[in-house]
């Protein structure tokens, strides 16, 4: 579906990842990584070639200093040993001053640095088009199409990242340690929620065993029926625990799949993953529409309170009418723009103008005499649209026949379309009973055809193209 | 807002000191880049390696040790073998001004010695990396 819209560098990564080369897979993650929004294409196309969606992904979080990272290198290991390939993703916080960001956990982890089965990426959270977890689970995306059997998330513990990552990952594994005071982070609001599966790290500390027995008083308080996670004590700076560990994501993993859990998971993140691209897309054509373009018109109404953002909202919304950035299948609604103007049969033009001119204060605009219509026609304006009085200049006129039968008052109503033959094409494949097959000349030189009231609900409407 | 520059500070060699792999990382950082650090004692293949993964857009390098007229060829070397060769690598810490020729020819882009102010060393790294 994508394919033909790709460029030689992302059908060039595409092939290296098939290849199953470590460098494309890089190139790939710093790709997508730059480019949220172009890149759409070519993740639609990766999921295509190659369907992603097997490997276990856990993620690991917990707070600063807990040992994560530490314990991430274990596992990677233990995985190892088993002969998984492993991937890792390490994500640390951007400098929101600088935009930049020292991202050392791989300092723990260098005994796999040039292991062949095992690919170690780091990521700063950035200030992200689509959030971080947008940017994770592409990430993700990549290196299951790559395929590892084992993808490890590590995020830090502090603020809603977590929570995001949690929905990136198949298991969350939140990691605790002694010595964090009284209120342990684990009371933190959320956390416990998310956490498939419990680690009190540094247990060669003491107050190791508090921590798991609040750990578990916590968990005595979740609803029943719901699997209980398993809470593990590790030294990871020596490996004491992992096998325990490994052993217990197992576990959870036999029993999310049983209990349908795992499943729902995955469509809960198909979901959001649909949801996140979805929403930057329309992000991107938020700030590419007039919104942004009138910000400094629309400033000064918003705060001379001349117009407010509940109305402003839903112009923009109107305006914006939903078109696809993708290209696949671009929806035309109609072109009409506005209602250029309200024509108004009338017998005395003088009098009319008179009336609407000097009592109701519209600015006139002009008179004129239309051959073609046999009338003459005031313009007055009212806002973006004008009001058209017609007084018949002869008994032939279609406007003396109007107002013979049904007396004076509206005639017809004028939209504004940008191409005149393009909507009479579209009224006519829509079923509709058009008066001019082709455009004529109007009032001021514009183009214009009219529609039979048959087909419009009783009222004559006038198409016109102005330029 | 442009893309951050990703760099990799490393330390090859047996010394014991990474003060001023984390002085240049810290002002890397500032500088909006994206710092991978990896620590002492890193082997030329772990450099690489991990220069390759993390798709790093430069390498620095630091050296107390005074192995460098090995360590850094080798690195050249493997770059080259592994085809990463658009990486750029730049090199600092104690390297007699008599060494600096030889290195250069290797494919080391630039070697800071001591006393080299951070602010000159950022500005080589934006001018030497397109993003
Ligand atoms: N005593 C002790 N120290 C540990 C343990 N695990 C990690 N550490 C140390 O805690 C510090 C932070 O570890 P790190 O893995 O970087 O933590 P992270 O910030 O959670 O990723 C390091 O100095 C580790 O050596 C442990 O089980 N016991
Ligand atoms: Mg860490």
């Amino acid at each position: 579906m994508f394919r033909n819209r790709l460029s030689e560098y992302e059908l060039d990564l595409l092939q290296g990842l098939r290849q199953r080369k470590k460098r494309h897979l890089a190139k790939a993650i710093t790709y997508v990584e730059n480019n949220f929004l172009t890149s759409r294409p070519f993740m639609g196309e990766l999921h295509q070639c190659i369907p992603p969606g097997k490997s276990d992904v856990i993620g690991i979080t917990g707070p600063p200093g807990a040992g994560k990272s530490t314990l991430t290198g274990k596992l990677i290991q233990h995985y190892r040993q088993l002969g998984k390939e492993v991937g890792v993703i390490l994500i640390d916080p951007t400098s929101p001053f600088s935009g930049g960001a020292i991202l050392g956990d791989r300092i723990r982890m260098s005994e796999s640095f040039t292991d062949t089965g095992v690919f170690i990426r780091s990521m700063g959270s950035r200030g992200r088009l689509g959030g971080l977890s947008a940017a994770t689970q592409d990430a993700i995306k990549l290196m299951d199409a790559y395929g590892f059997d084992v993808i490890l998330v590590e995020t830090v513990g502090i603020g809603q990242a977590e929570t995001e990552i949690v929905e990136t990952a198949d298991i969350t594994v939140v990691v605790s340690v002694p010595g964090l005071g009284d209120d342990i982070q684990i009371i933190k609001a959320g956390i416990m929620e998310i956490g498939d599966l419990f680690v009190v790290n540094k247990a060669d500390k003491e107050g190791a065993e508090r921590v798991v027995t609040e750990i578990n008083m916590m968990l005595d308080l979740a609803p029943k029926g719901s699997l209980r996670p398993p809470v593990i004590k590790t030294v990871s700076t020596k490996g004491t625990g992992i096998d325990l560990l490994a052993e217990a994501l197992h576990r959870v993993k036999e029993q999310s799949m049983m209990s349908g859990k795992w499943k729902k998971n995955r469509e809960e993140r198909l979901w959001k993953e649909l949801e996140s691209n979805v929403s930057a897309q329309w992000g991107k054509i938020l700030r590419e529409s007039s919104l942004y373009a009138n910000r400094e018109m629309l400033l000064q109404l918003l705060s001379e309170g001349k117009t407010n953002a509940y109305s402003e909202a839903v112009s923009i919304l109107n305006e914006l009418r939903l078109p696809s950035d993708y290209g696949l299948k671009k929806r035309s609604f109609g072109m009409l723009q506005k209602i250029d103007h309200l024509g108004i049969a009338v017998k005395d033009l003088a009098q009319a103008v008179k009336f609407y001119h000097e009592v109701l204060g519209l600015e006139l605009k002009g008179t004129e005499v239309v051959e073609e219509q046999v009338v003459t026609v005031a313009m007055l304006q009212i806002g973006e649209s004008k009001i058209e009085l017609l007084e018949p200049t002869s008994e032939e006129s279609p406007i003396a026949k109007t107002i013979e039968k049904r007396g004076e008052g509206i005639a017809h109503v004028a939209f504004q379309v940008d191409n005149i033959e393009e909507t009479l094409a579209q009224l006519k494949a829509g079923g509709a009973r058009l008066i001019d097959e082709t455009p004529r000349i109007g009032a001021g030189g514009a183009k214009i055809a009219f529609v039979h009231p048959k087909s419009t609900y009783g009222v004559l409407v006038e198409l016109c193209e102005k330029h | 807002m442009s893309n951050p520059i990703r760099v990799l500070v490393a330390k090859p060699g047996l010394d014991g000191h990474d003060r001023g792999a984390k002085v240049i990382a810290r002002a890397f950082r500032d500088a909006g880049m994206e710092v991978i650090y990896t620590g002492l004692r890193q082997t030329p293949e772990q450099i690489v390696e991990t220069a390759i993964q993390e798709d790093v857009d430069l390498i620095g390098l630091s050296i107390l040790s005074g192995a460098h007229n090995h360590l850094f060829p080798r690195i050249m070397e493997l770059l080259k073998e592994k085809e990463a060769l658009d990486i750029k690598v730049i090199g600092g810490g104690v390297i007699p001004d008599e060494d600096i020729p030889f290195l250069k020819e290797q494919g080391i882009l630039e070697i800071f010695t001591p006393g080299t102010s951070t602010v000159d060393c950022i500005e080589f790294v934006r001018q030497h990396v397109q993003k």
